[in-house]
């Protein structure tokens, strides 16, 4: 699925990570954590091929990303959902056309695309919200709008950097809870997040392994937690 | 098939992929406003270059197997030298008819330099012979000895002394038409690239999104392609209409107008037109692919 193997990444002329080494089991739950500029977000680029390692070896659903090219990367991009902190959205186009951009453009039919829309627009609470355009919507509305984006396309895994980094603990529970049932669903789940409640509260209904960078390398943590 | 398929997809096109890009902004303007501008000058270009071709090729046709004789004689052996010409003429090898202009067709000939009401007859002016050549065509040289021994007031003018610079200018003339037809187009692809860059520039939060969600680069590209393909399309329509108003505003050909007032398209030169949106498209569609394949490329 997604596989790192002592991988190194360089940036600004230091080394940001170093000697890790990952493999995201099919259907499991992990947590990354670490403080603000360890290089959680690079990370999660490293994982699904946004960035390439500096050394090591990054396979995607076992091929290489340095031997892919952009139409591989595409393809593989629609087996990997994103959340990404900032949530980038087309501004110009409704919530539900936001959503459904990724049937759009792998050219899925339109009458699975209205069903799956439907239905997911429901499930993160944003079916009142349809044709609300991204710049109405509030940042709680936008974390699980970009959470139903990244699932639509039903991918293996989801990746979510800081996916509460903008919202009450009331809705970061709620989008926790989103993503403990794609993980129920069989999706790997993969949350980047300083919130240490957060990983605390998802013990209680997931089994998770927390990760943690460290001086640029990557630590199983847990026992404090 | 593929050409075909690529068309009818520019045409029809999928309406979830045109509404990717945002509908509006500076660079729609600035394509149909520079395509509009283009086509406009191609209307004028391609019509020097018509009315050039027409020109070389009237001028070729009126006066090649032509001649003329010019009799400058006293007024009372004017009309003997002129006998004695034709004379000469009916008996030249090479020569198909040889006649006398009347007063008539010696005063049209004039009008444009002294007006319609010159008195020719009172004028010492000379006697001109029209000579038609057969297809071999007649030896000047041979011609010329004959008449100044028989004919001492006559001057044989063989058009070609004037008539091949007039040819040669008038195809230079319509080579300069399609030299800037070229330009035109090439000038169109420059604004049209600098448009598609700072389209996508401006939308590279549209591109980091779709890459974020799987589009592959041929999908950008397209939904890219196709709305500034059928902007530069509409653009080039508009200027071309206004540039063929403009040319049914400009004066008919007239005898005594000569050249500019002959500027202009004849009878199925309209029909070439029709392609100038066409072509204009074409080099939207090229210059739109490339520029968006190496910003993704930058992007990447």
């Amino acid at each position: 699925m997604i596989e790192l193997e002592n991988i190194a990444y360089n940036y600004g002329g230091g080394e940001l990570l170093s000697e890790i080494s990952l493999k995201l089991a099919p259907g499991s739950f992990h947590f990354l954590t670490g403080p603000s500029g360890a290089g959680k977000t690079t990370f999660l680029k490293l994982c699904y091929g946004a960035l390439a390692p500096t050394a090591g070896s990054a396979r995607l659903f076992g091929q290489d990303v340095r031997d892919m090219d952009r139409d591989g990367h595409a393809l593989a991009r629609r087996r990997i959902g994103v959340v990404h902190q900032d949530c980038q959205f087309l501004d110009h186009l409704p919530l539900a056309d936001n959503v459904a951009l990724p049937l759009t453009v792998s050219g899925r039919d339109s009458h699975e695309q209205v069903t799956n829309l439907e239905e997911l627009l429901s499930w993160v609470g944003l079916g009142h919200r349809a044709s609300a355009l991204p710049p109405e919507l509030s940042g709680g509305e936008r974390q699980r709008a970009a959470l139903a984006r990244a699932v639509i396309m039903s991918p293996e895994v989801v990746l979510a950097d800081e996916p509460t980094g903008n919202v009450d603990w009331e809705m970061s529970q709620r989008l926790l809870q989103l993503l403990v049932e794609l993980n129920r669903m069989g999706k790997t789940i993969l949350i980047a997040t300083h919130d240490l409640n957060l990983i605390r509260a998802a013990k209680h209904h997931v089994q998770a392994r927390v990760l943690r960078i460290s001086n640029r390398k990557l630590q199983l943590a847990g026992a404090d937690l | 098939m593929k050409l075909i398929k690529t068309i009818s997809s520019l045409i029809v096109g999928d309406v979830q992929a045109d509404r990717v890009v945002p509908p509006t902004g500076f660079t729609a303007r600035l394509t149909l406003f520079a395509a509009a501008t283009m086509a406009f000058l191609t209307v004028f270009a391609l019509a020097l270059s018509l009315a050039s071709g027409r020109l070389a090729q009237r001028w070729g046709d009126e006066l090649a197997q032509s001649a003329t004789l010019r009799i400058s004689a006293p007024a009372e052996q004017l009309d003997a030298q002129t006998e004695a010409a034709l004379s000469v003429l009916q008996s030249t090898p090479g020569v198909a008819s040889a006649r006398a202009l009347g007063d008539d067709e010696q005063r049209a000939l004039l009008a444009p330099w002294f007006g319609p009401d010159l008195p020719v007859d009172s004028l010492p002016i000379p006697q001109l012979i029209e000579i038609l050549e057969t297809d071999d065509g007649f030896d000047p040289a041979g011609l010329r000895l004959r008449l100044q021994a028989e004919v001492p007031g006559a001057v044989l003018d063989d058009h070609t002394r004037w008539r091949a610079p007039l040819e040669r200018a008038a195809g230079r003339l319509r080579l300069l038409g399609w030299v800037a037809i070229l330009l035109i187009g090439a000038t169109t692809g420059v604004m049209i690239t600098l448009a598609a860059q700072a389209a996508l520039a401006a939308n590279a939060q549209v591109v980091a999104v779709l890459r974020l969600i799987g589009a592959r680069d041929a999908y950008i590209v397209r939904a890219f392609v196709r709305r500034f393909t059928l902007r530069a399309l509409s653009g080039a329509a508009i200027g071309t209409v206004l540039g063929a108003g403009a040319m049914m505003l400009l004066p008919a050909a007239q005898e005594e107008g000569g050249f500019l007032t002959g500027l202009g398209f004849v009878g199925t030169g309209w029909l070439l037109l029709l392609l100038i949106p066409f072509l204009t498209a074409i080099v939207a569609y090229a210059a739109t692919g490339a520029a968006a394949r190496r910003t993704l490329s930058e992007l990447a």
